[in-house]
């Protein structure tokens, strides 16, 4: 698998690490409540086909992306950057 | 020449070979196989269920049977095929699955209890009853199981590991392969064309086609002669393509066979992929179909017309389909003969009829060989009609199975061929074309045209003697006599097939799993599709309703040598080193891996133990003064406006008010509530911030922080950037460190009312800037010095020759650890994921305000009352206490109520002392508990004590 990163061009899976669900809305850091907290680190869904997921360029430019992936083809729809874009 | 051999290769060197420890000659590089037929050795081996004898069944990579174990002078090497194994001068091999020998074989009896053997005989025998009764038999079935018997040495190939980038790859070199690569070396395009044999070529070598005129042979050698002559074009024989992955990612092992690099592992990242695989000859499912003797039609092809082998003097044919022609007419043509072809068709087509009159062989029509005679090898074939025919050699051809495994690799579905009784590839996912024979296309004129469509160009190759395909779709002759196989590898036999469907096995997944059909290291080249179209059969259904099951990687089976590539040892991984290295080897450091860092573990001096060093060291540091180089620790710089407000989040204790100047320990959770990492954080300006990490959690806590940073809070004005390497660390510790350390530096004042506890200064030693900050981890008067990574070496001689009038002792990691541990400090052991602060008894770092973490460390499960909580432990008198061990009570000595976590022996105390994690340990302080090691049998008393054993109020830190 080759994911684009948007500073670094396309390159080898190798250099990324998976960092999860990116569909998940992570309660705001003042959030009390827990079962939101619960529900943001512990429930995850494991979708068949198009998904959203974190990518971390870790032998890169560091930077964290959103890689729109389909779990079935390993397909890459889109990435881009999450600062901005994410929540 | 010999009775069988035809002719010696041209210009290859005689050699001399031993298998079985019996002598003989071949010649270097042809296979194994062909060099034993040439010596007339059939018997190659016994098989893994029944130790029925077995030959040599095919002449490529799909063989099931003659597999070899080759001695190296510093290993061994098991299940090698024969048919593919280059041999060379002094090659030793010898048979697998017999003893005493391959001829006499006492694991034979299995074969007479055959009927008894049947699928599922281990688990429906020996695990009826319990449990017990299979533990009991388990040792011994998996004694007698397993194929060949792995090398216990370490292997000491060379291997290497490479990437390639071209546009298209070409897998296999035979006519489509080769018609493919010659329009796409004309796009200038980067080519590779890779093919698992020796030679390129496939079918076209030895066959009596022509191609626009040319014998095949010589058409072949013209055009490697022209790809070879442009610069874009690399080609690549002995190298298998052995899986297909995401985008195009290909892995590939080339065989070069050099002392100086066995095999060379190659990840193909390819624009475009041409898949011209070929196709593989099918068995026909009849009785005792796995003498010896009994071969593929297209092995028997093979080592006639390739290595002028002639596997047999007296040779009949058994066929369902016109290509086995193809190889008698070959064969004939380059001196070997068959006498008799059985063809369970009715009717010869013209070509076959045309190659019948040339050769003049006796046809058998509408009949079929029942059975074969002979056991160790074949004397005489039975066929349905009664008839008795002699022969040394039955060569068979069931038809073609196309090589889809790549494609299938790829999860993309087979499609069934009627008329060609084939399996054929799916629609393709990904960027390839699937050409030639593992399309479906079987004629040679039509591989060729095959292979140029796939670069979008219409060619015709006019092509003399190019077999029809005519197939009759008959998989199996009803047994009378003797057992048939399906796989031979895994002896399975048809009727374990039967018997799958009479259980209920029907779903092609659960056949494979039942009777292990397709899971031996040939993957069912040979017999999958046989199983399948027996199962339709039984269940009367058509082929494509029983499904197929997907092939995975590899391909053929790959070394793990050869994955590894040099990446072993000290390649493992990149090994870092401090600036100081060199300098705690050269006084007698022991060194210890503790991550990828190299660290001391102890400084040992003549005839000391690790403990007596250990002690030596610690009590050295709470008697006078000593050094630990802190390198290793993880560094961290915080930079920008908002970095305090973004330390206050991490952290859970307060992070706003920190002056510059002055350093403070944090901690910090994960999002579950549990402890993350701990470490001291130095403000050393306004906006710029130095955190340490723990050295195995460095890397963890800048991907935590980057995460916050650009998802959480991407508002925050914030930068932060690795400088682990950019520092070299050690740690003064003990009553005389002050004057270690004033003695070396200038520009700062170090005593206690200018430079207090926590405290950052800058200063100088000579010309090196340094930073000290006065931290302690061993409850010690003690500070950490920090340069730049290059000077790391010249501060510590600097800190060490200052020290030698107080006779300063450097120590090591095991020290470290007792000093530590005799402050109850936390580090590796105890933060283990799974404690929570109050576990630890860091509670007074949870902060008012909100952090990372926070709302789940107040979860229920985290502060239930008997969770397990950091106290100290004291043995009794001269009794180590076991790292690992678990606390029980004295009432209750089968149920664990906690662990032992870190344990040394403390000369401030002159006792083993340990740190455990125990169930309400705080409300157990005095108690007297057992810490028991099952696993080495021991036990002993200890009683439970407060975690902070020496110095409580920590008053030797604060002068």
């Amino acid at each position: 698998m080759k994911i684009e990163c948007p500073f670094c061009g396309k390159r080898d899976h190798s250099e990324f690490t998976y960092k999860g669900d990116a569909t998940v809305a992570r309660p705001d850091h003042s959030e009390q409540d827990l079962d939101r907290w619960n529900d943001y680190v512990f429930q995850r869904t494991n979708p068949k086909g198009a998904h959203k997921e974190y990518w971390h360029h870790t032998n890169g430019c560091r930077k964290f992306l959103i890689v729109e992936r389909d779990t079935i083809s390993h397909k890459i729809n889109s990435v881009t950057l999450v600062q901005g874009g994410g929540k | 020449m010999t009775r069988f051999r035809i002719q010696s290769p041209k210009g290859a060197k005689q050699i001399h070979f031993t298998f079985n420890g019996k002598s003989y000659q071949g010649f270097e590089g042809e296979p194994l196989a062909a060099a034993l037929l040439a010596n007339g050795v059939h018997l190659i081996g016994r098989s893994f269920k029944f130790h029925r004898p077995r030959g040599i069944y095919s002449a490529g990579s799909a063989e099931p049977n003659a597999l070899v174990t080759v001695l190296h002078p510093d290993g061994r090497e098991p299940n090698t095929l024969a048919t593919t194994l280059e041999i060379y001068e002094g090659l030793e091999a010898v048979s697998q699955n017999c003893w005493p020998s391959v001829e006499t074989d006492f694991g034979a009896v299995n074969s007479l209890l055959s009927p008894l053997f049947v699928a599922g005989f281990y688990y429906k025998t020996f695990m009826g009853k319990s449990n017990k009764h299979w533990m009991f038999f388990e040792k011994y079935i998996r004694k007698a199981a397993g194929m060949g018997e792995a090398s216990v040495e370490a292997d000491k190939s060379v291997y290497e590991k490479t990437n390639t980038f071209c546009d298209y790859l070409i897998v296999g070199a035979g006519p489509a392969g080769i018609s493919a690569a010659l329009e796409a070396a004309q796009t200038g395009k980067r080519v590779v064309l890779a093919d698992e044999q020796d030679a390129l070529g496939a079918s076209l070598i030895g066959t009596n086609q022509t191609i626009d005129g040319l014998l095949a042979g010589a058409w072949l050698a013209q055009q490697l002669a022209t790809l070879k002559t442009y610069p874009n074009v690399t080609l690549l024989p002995r190298t298998t393509i052995y899986g297909y992955y995401d985008d195009n990612t290909l892995g590939a092992v080339e065989r070069v066979n050099t002392k100086a690099l066995r095999e060379r592992h190659i990840i193909f990242h390819a624009d475009k992929v041409i898949l011209a695989t070929g196709a593989i000859e099918r068995p026909i499912v009849f009785g005792n179909n796995d003498r010896p003797g009994v071969m593929l039609a297209s092995g028997f092809g093979t080592y006639v017309k390739r290595h002028h082998v002639r596997p047999g003097t007296n040779v009949i044919a058994f066929t369902n389909n016109d290509s086995i022609y193809q190889q008698i007419d070959d064969a004939y043509e380059a001196g070997a003969t068959v006498h008799t072809v059985v063809d369970m068709r009715e009717s010869l087509s013209d070509y076959a009829q045309e190659i019948v009159t040339k050769t003049g062989i006796n046809v058998q029509l509408g009949k079929a060989v029942s059975h074969v005679l002979g056991s160790k090898k074949i004397r005489a074939v039975q066929l349905d009609d009664g008839t008795k025919l002699s022969c040394d050699l039955l060569i068979v051809s069931g038809g073609w199975t196309p090589t889809i495994n790549l494609q299938s690799q790829q999860g993309d579905k087979p499609i069934y061929d009627d008329s060609l009784c084939a399996f054929l590839p799916g629609l393709p996912h990904q960027d390839y074309l699937s050409v030639g024979a593992c399309n479906g296309q079987f004629g040679l004129a039509d591989c060729l045209k095959s292979g140029a469509r796939a670069l979008g160009q219409d060619r015709t190759y006019t092509v003399e003697r190019d077999a029809p395909w005519d197939i009759l779709p008959v998989w199996e002759v009803p047994v009378t006599k003797g057992i048939s196989f399906v796989d031979f590898q895994h002896d399975v036999k048809a009727s374990d097939i039967s018997l799958a469907k009479r259980e209920g096995f029907i779903s092609v997944e659960h056949l494979k799993r039942y009777t292990t059909l397709g899971m031996a290291n040939d993957q069912g080249k040979t017999s999958n599709l046989n199983a399948l179209a027996l199962m339709a059969k039984e269940r009367q259904k058509p082929i494509t309703e029983v499904g197929t099951t997907r092939f995975r990687p590899p391909y053929t089976p790959v070394a793990i040598g050869t994955l590894s590539g040099g990446k072993y040892g000290d390649h493992f991984r990149p090994t870092r080193y401090t600036s100081m290295h060199e300098w705690h080897i050269n006084h007698g450091a022991e060194m210890i891996n503790t991550g990828a860092w190299v660290r001391p573990r102890v400084y040992k001096q003549p005839g000391e133990t690790v403990t007596d060093a250990y002690i030596r060291e610690a009590a050295s540091v709470r008697n006078s003064v000593g050094m630990v180089d802190v390198t290793t620790l993880g560094k961290i710089e915080v930079v920008g406006p908002d970095a305090p407000e973004f330390l206050n989040r991490v952290y859970t204790n307060a992070w706003l008010k920190l002056p510059v100047g002055k350093a403070r320990y944090g901690v910090m959770l994960r999002d579950d509530g549990l402890v993350f990492d701990d470490g001291t954080t130095w403000r050393l300006e306004e906006n710029r911030f130095l955190m340490t990490t723990t050295t195995a959690n460095a890397a963890n806590v800048l991907t935590h922080l980057e995460y916050l940073l650009d998802v959480v809070w991407p508002g925050l004005k914030v930068k932060v950037i690795s400088v682990t390497d950019q520092w070299a660390g050690v740690a003064v510790a003990g009553p005389n460190s002050r004057a270690t350390i004033a003695k070396t530096v200038s520009g700062v004042d170090m005593s206690h009312e200018a430079f207090p506890f926590m405290a950052v200064m800058d200063g100088f030693m000579d010309t090196i800037p340094v930073k000290i900050a006065r931290l302690s981890f061993s409850g010690e008067l003690a500070y950490e010095v920090w340069c730049p990574s290059h000077y790391g070496l010249a501060m510590w001689e600097k800190l060490f020759d200052a020290g030698k009038e107080f006779n300063l002792t450097p120590y090591g990691t095991e020290a470290l650890g007792t000093l530590r541990i005799e402050k109850g400090h936390v580090s590796g052991p105890e933060l283990d994921g799974r404690t929570s602060l109050d576990d630890l008894g860091l509670s007074w770092a949870f902060g008012k305000k909100d952090f990372v973490g926070k709302p789940l460390s107040q979860r229920e499960g985290l502060m239930a009352s008997d969770r397990a909580k950091l106290v100290g432990l004291m043995s009794k008198p001269g009794q180590a206490i076991r790292p690992g061990s678990q606390i029980v009570t004295q009432d209750n000595q089968t149920r664990s109520i906690g662990h032992v976590t870190s344990t040394t022996y403390s000369p401030a105390l002159q006792n083993y002392i340990a740190l455990a994690l125990i169930q309400n340990g705080r409300d157990k302080i005095g108690d007297t508990v057992i810490a028991t090691y099952p696993l080495k049998n021991e036990q002993q008393d200890v009683e439970i004590v407060h975690p902070h054993f020496f110095d409580p109020d920590g008053s030797r830190m604060h002068v």
